[in-house]
C-alpha cells in the first residue's frame, strides 16, 4: 500500500490510521509488560526463599548511582512528554529541542548503567566462575572500602554467612536476576534511544505538528513505559535491606 | 444430481486482474505488503516445516514397530521425538491457520484493503523464516533431545544437545506471532467496513481475534522462559539449577504459562473455520452465534489460569493441583458449547457433503474425543497414572491432528477457490479426505489404549505385549501420510488445470465470497457497505438459495 | 482531531510529585518497618507508575479501549505472578543446601 501525504493506502482517513497506531502501540505495551513480567516472577520466587542473599546482594549496589538514574529517567519522561505537547501545539523546534533532551538523559543512564556494570566485574560479582559476594570484605583495598563502610559489610557478610551458609551462590542468583533484568532493561532503552535517533531526525524536518504527530506520541508511550520498568527494578533491586545496613 | 434450478450457462472466466498477476517477478513476491501474497508465503514455509515434523514422525513410528527399538539408538530416539515436537508445534501448528487462511481472510471478511500494519505483516514472515532457520540449524548440528518442553536441568546444563541455536530460534519465531497478534486486533478493531459490526463479523474472525489475545499475552512469556533458559546454558545463571538454589519448578511454570494457551492457540482458529464451513454445508444459520462467540473469547481467558495441569505430578503443592484441576473442568465448558452449536446448526439443514463438510464433521467428532480425553487428565487421581503415557500422546493428537489439521485441511479446500480461483477435483479431495480420517484414527486410538495399559510416551522400547497395537498405530501413519500427500498433489495440479470457480462457488454468506476469485490486490473494487446479518441465508437473493433452507440443496459447484 | 491536551503545567506537577515519590522511597528504605518495608516499596512504585501512565501516557484521556488494554496487561500478570505463587506459598520445600547449618545436629554435619 502507498502512502499520499501521511496516510498509509490501507487506510481510510488520517483518524483511522492514528486510531490503529496507537492501539498498536498499546498493544505492544501490553504485551512487553508479560514479557517483563516473567522476571518478576523469577525474582518474587527467588527473593521470598533466599531473602538473606538477596538483601546482601542489594546492598552491594550503589544507593546514589541508582536513585540518580531513577531521577535522570523521570525527567526524561518529562522532557518526553514535552516534546509530544510541542508537537501537539505545533511549536517544531521545541519538539526536536525536548527529543534531543530525552535522548541525552537516556544517554546518561546507559553511561551510569556502564559504570554500575564495570563495578560488578571489578567486585568480583559477575555471575559463574569467580563470583564471589565476599570480594570486598576480604580485599577491601581493591573496593576502595574503608573504615565504618568497610566494618559494615564485613558484618554483613557475616551474619549473611550465618543465616544461610550457601550466601554464595543464593548471591549469584541475586546478581543473575539483577543482570538479566537490568540488562533487558537497558536494551529496550538502547532500542528506546534508537528511536529517539529517527523521531530527531524527522521533527528536524518538519514533520510533526498538531494535524500530525503520531509518531512522537507512540515512540513516547515506549519510552514511558521503559521508565515504569525502572521505576519498579529500582526499589525491587536497590532498596532490599538497606535498613539493616 | 440435476435439479431446476440454476447452472451457468457459460464457464466463468478468471477476472482479468487479480492479486497473483498483478506484478511479476520475485521481488515482487519477497517484498510484497499485499496480506494475501504473504499468506502464501507462509503457506509454503509451513508446509515445509510440516514435512521436517513429519519426517520425524515416519522415523519414529517407524522405530516403534519392534520392540527393542532397532532403528535408532537411545539418544537418537530422544532427538526424534524432541524435533518432531518442536517442528511441529512452533513451525507448523501455531502459524498455520493464523498465518495463512487469516491472514489472507481477515481484511476481506471485514472489508478493508489489507491488514492495519502490512509491512510489519511481512516482517513476521521473515522472523518466522529467521527462528526457523536457527531451529533447522539446531536439528542440522546435532539435534535436540530434551523434548519440546524443554524441562530444565536437562535443557539448561546437562544436555549435549543443540540448545541453545534451537532456544534462540524459538525465541524469535515469538515474535513472528507477537506481530501477528498485534496485527489482527488492531485490524479488527479499526478496520472494519461501514456496517461491519462485531456481532456481524464472520465467527472465523471472532476465533482468530480471540487467538490473537493469546499471541499477545502469552508468547512474551515463552520468550523470556527460554531466553533464560539460554542464559543459564550459556553463562551459568543458575536460575533453574538445584545446585545454585534454582528452582526446575520455575521453569516449568513460566513454559507452560504459555504453552497451555499455546494449544489454544492451535485449535481456535481450526473452530473458527468450522463455525464457517458447517452454516455454509448445512445451507443454515449457525445456530447460537453469540455464544459461539462469547466461548471464543473464554477459551481464551480461561486457558490462561490452567497451565499446571501439566505439573500435577512435578511438585506443586496439593492446593494448587486442586485448584488447577478445577479450573481445567471449567475451560471445557466453553468448548462444550460450540460443539453444542454447530450440531445445532446441522439439525434439520440440508446437508452437503462436499469435502470440507467432511472434514468439517470430521473434526467436530475427533476433537470431541480429544477433548473428552482432555478430562479425564484433568482428573487428578486418573492423571496419576496417565501422565506421561501414550493416552496423553492420543489425547494432544486427536485435538491436533484429528482438530487443528483437520480444521487447516477443510479451510484450505473451502477457500481455495478463492485463494486460487480454480476448484480441486471433489472426487479426490472426498476420497483423500476418508483415508485421512481412517488413517488418524487407525493411528492414534490404538495410542489410547496403550496409554491406558501403561506404556509411557518417550520411550524408545517397550515390553512385546505392546507390539500389536504398536504395529497398528505405524499402520495408521502410513495411511494417514497418504491423506496429507493426496491434497498437497491435486491441490497443486489445480492451480493450473482446475475448473475456473467464479465469484461464490459453495455459496457462501461472507464478504469474501462477494468479490472476485482470486481477488484484486486491494480486495474489493470499492469499499463494501454491509447492511446485512452474518449467515443469513434467507435474506440473500443472490445466492440463489432463497427458501431453500430445509429443502434438497442446489448443487454446490460445477465439478461433479 | 479530537485530542486533549495536556498542560506542561500538570507534566511538572506530576514531575515534582514523582520526585517525592522517589525520595520517599529511598528514606523508606531506611527505616525498619519490618514485612512492610517491601508493601511500602511497591506501593510507592505502583503510585508512581499510575501517574506515569495517567498523565505522562494520557491515560487518564483515553478510550475506554485503550484502558481496558492497560488494565489487561496487569491483570495477565497478576495471573501468572497470583496463581504461581499460590503453588510455592502451599509447600514449603527446603532451600537447597551444598553445606549444613551449623545448628543441626552432630550427626548431620560433614
Amino acid at each position: 500500500m502507498h502512502r499520499t501525504g501521511e496516510l498509509y493506502g490501507q487506510f481510510q482517513t488520517l483518524d483511522q490510521q492514528k486510531e490503529s497506531a496507537t492501539l498498536g502501540m498499546w498493544v505492544f505495551i501490553a504485551q512487553e509488560i508479560l514479557f517483563f513480567g516473567g522476571l518478576f516472577l523469577a525474582y518474587t520466587i527467588n527473593r521470598h526463599t533466599y531473602s538473606t542473599a538477596f538483601g546482601v546482594g542489594g546492598n552491594m549496589l550503589s544507593l546514589p548511582l541508582g536513585a540518580a538514574n531513577t531521577v535522570v529517567l523521570i525527567l526524561s519522561s518529562l522532557t518526553m512528554a514535552m516534546a509530544v505537547w510541542s508537537a501537539t501545539t505545533s511549536k517544531k523546534k521545541l519538539v526536536s529541542l525536548f527529543l534531543v533532551l530525552t535522548l541525552a538523559l537516556g544517554c546518561v543512564f546507559l553511561g551510569v548503567k556502564v559504570i554500575e556494570y564495570k563495578q560488578k566485574f571489578d567486585h568480583h560479582l559477575i555471575p559463574g566462575h569467580g563470583f564471589d559476594i565476599a570480594y570486598c570484605s576480604k580485599n577491601p583495598a581493591a573496593c576502595g572500602l574503608t573504615g565504618k563502610e568497610l566494618a559494615t559489610e564485613v558484618e554483613e557478610i557475616e551474619n549473611g554467612l550465618k543465616a544461610d551458609p550457601d550466601l554464595n551462590a543464593h548471591a549469584q542468583l541475586y546478581y543473575s536476576l539483577y543482570f538479566a533484568m537490568t540488562g533487558l532493561h537497558a536494551l529496550h532503552m538502547i532500542i528506546g534511544a534508537g528511536l529517539l535517533l529517527w523521531l530527531i531526525q524527522q521533527s528536524m524536518k518538519g514533520r510533526f505538528d498538531a494535524a500530525y504527530n503520531t509518531p512522537v506520541e507512540n515512540i513516547g508511550l515506549y519510552w514511558h513505559f521503559v521508565d515504569i520498568v525502572w521505576i519498579y527494578l529500582f526499589p525491587l533491586l536497590y532498596l532490599i535491606n538497606r535498613h539493616l545496613a | 444430481m440435476s435439479s431446476a434450478t440454476t447452472t451457468p450457462a457459460t464457464a466463468e472466466k478468471l477476472p482479468r486482474e487479480h492479486y497473483l498477476n498483478a506484478t511479476y517477478g520475485i521481488r515482487s513476491w519477497l517484498l510484497t505488503t499485499d496480506h494475501k501474497r504473504i499468506a502464501l508465503l507462509y503457506l509454503i514455509s509451513v508446509t515445509f516445516f510440516f514435512f521436517i515434523g513429519g519426517l520425524f514422525a515416519a522415523l519414529i513410528r517407524i522405530h516403534l514397530l519392534t520392540p527393542g527399538g532397532y532403528l535408532v539408538t537411545p539418544e537418537t530416539y530422544n532427538k526424534l521425538f524432541t524435533m518432531h515436537g518442536v517442528a511441529m508445534i512452533f513451525f507448523f501448528l501455531i502459524p498455520s491457520i493464523p498465518a495463512v487462511l487469516g491472514n489472507f481472510l481477515i481484511p476481506i471478511m471485514i472489508g478493508a484493503k489489507d491488514l492495519a500494519f502490512p509491512k510489519i505483516n511481512l516482517l513476521s514472515w521473515y522472523i518466522y523464516l529467521l527462528g526457523g532457520a536457527f531451529v533447522l540449524y539446531s536439528f542440522a548440528t546435532g539435534g535436540l533431545d530434551t523434548g519440546w518442553t524443554f524441562y530444565t536441568p536437562l535443557s539448561s546444563i546437562y544436555s549435549n544437545s543443540a540448545v541453545t541455536p534451537a532456544v534462540l530460534g524459538i525465541f524469535i519465531n515469538g515474535f513472528s506471532s507477537i506481530l501477528t497478534g498485534l496485527n489482527f486486533i488492531v485490524t479488527v478493531h479499526t478496520m472494519r467496513a461501514p456496517g461491519m459490526t462485531w456481532l456481524r463479523l464472520p465467527l472465523f474472525v471472532w476465533a482468530h481475534y480471540a487467538t490473537s489475545l493469546i499471541f499477545i499475552l502469552g508468547t512474551p512469556v515463552i520468550a523470556i522462559t527460554l531466553l533464560l533458559a539460554g542464559l543459564e546454558r550459556m553463562f551459568h545463571f543458575g536460575f533453574f539449577n538445584p545446585a545454585y538454589g534454582g528452582d526446575p519448578i520455575l521453569f516449568q511454570h513460566l513454559f507452560w504459562f504459555y504453552s497451555h494457551p499455546a494449544v489454544y492457540i492451535m485449535i481456535l482458529p481450526a473452530m473458527g473455520v468450522i463455525s464457517e464451513i458447517i452454516p455454509t454445508f448445512a445451507r443454515k444459520p449457525i445456530f447460537g452465534y453469540d455464544f459461539i462467540a462469547a466461548s471464543s473469547i473464554g477459551i481464551a481467558v480461561i486457558g490462561f489460569i490452567v497451565w499446571a495441569h501439566h505439573m500435577f505430578l512435578t511438585g506443586q503443592s496439593t492446593y494448587s493441583a486442586v485448584a488447577f484441576s478445577f479450573l481445567t473442568f471449567l475451560v471445557a465448558i466453553p468448548s462444550a458449547v460450540k460443539v453444542f452449536n454447530w450440531t445445532s446448526t446441522l439439525y434439520k439443514g440440508s446437508i452437503a457433503y462436499d469435502t470440507p463438510m467432511l472434514y468439517g464433521l470430521g473434526f467436530i467428532g475427533l476433537f470431541t474425543i480429544g477433548g473428552l480425553t482432555g478430562l479425564f487428565l484433568a482428573c487428578l487421581g486418573l492423571d496419576i497414572h496417565l501422565h506421561d503415557t501414550y493416552f496423553v500422546v492420543a489425547h494432544f493428537h486427536y485435538i491436533m491432528v484429528g482438530g487443528a489439521i483437520m480444521g487447516y485441511l477443510g479451510g484450505i479446500h473451502f477457500w481455495w477457490p478463492k485463494i486460487t480461483g480454480r476448484l480441486y477435483p471433489e472426487f479426490l479431495a472426498r476420497v483423500a479426505a476418508i483415508v485421512l480420517f481412517i488413517g488418524f484414527n487407525l493411528t492414534f486410538f490404538p495410542q489410547f489404549i496403550l496409554g491406558y495399559l501403561g506404556m509411557p510416551r518417550r520411550y524408545h522400547d517397550y515390553p512385546p505385549e505392546y507390539q500389536v497395537l504398536n504395529v497398528m498405530s505405524t499402520a495408521g501413519a502410513s495411511i494417514l501420510a497418504l491423506g496429507y500427500l493426496l491434497p498437497m498433489v491435486y491441490l497443486t495440479w489445480s492451480m493450473r488445470y482446475g475448473k475456473v470457480a467464479g465469484k461464490n462457488p459453495w455459496p457462501a454468506t461472507g464478504l469474501e465470497w462477494t468479490t472476485d476469485s482470486p481477488p484484486l490486490t486491494e480486495n474489493f473494487h470499492e469499499t463494501p457497505v454491509v447492511d446485512w446479518e452474518v449467515y443469513d441465508f434467507e435474506h440473500r437473493p443472490e445466492l440463489g438459495l432463497k427458501g431453500a433452507i430445509g429443502k434438497k440443496p442446489a448443487p454446490a459447484h460445477g465439478d461433479d | 482531531m479530537s485530542e486533549h491536551i495536556v498542560s506542561p503545567k500538570i507534566y511538572g506537577l506530576i514531575f515534582l510529585a514523582l520526585m517525592v515519590g522517589t525520595a520517599l522511597t529511598v528514606w523508606a528504605a531506611y527505616q525498619n518497618f519490618g514485612p512492610f518495608n517491601i508493601v511500602i516499596a511497591l506501593g510507592i512504585a505502583t503510585i508512581k507508575a499510575s501517574l506515569v501512565i495517567l498523565f505522562f501516557m494520557h491515560g487518564k484521556y483515553s478510550s475506554k479501549r485503550t484502558k481496558l488494554v492497560i488494565v489487561c496487561g496487569f491483570f495477565w500478570l497478576a495471573i501468572m505472578l497470583g496463581l504461581t505463587l499460590a503453588d510455592y506459598s502451599s509447600r514449603h520445600p527446603e532451600p537447597s543446601r551444598t553445606q549444613v547449618l551449623p545448628s543441626a545436629p552432630a550427626a548431620f554435619r560433614a
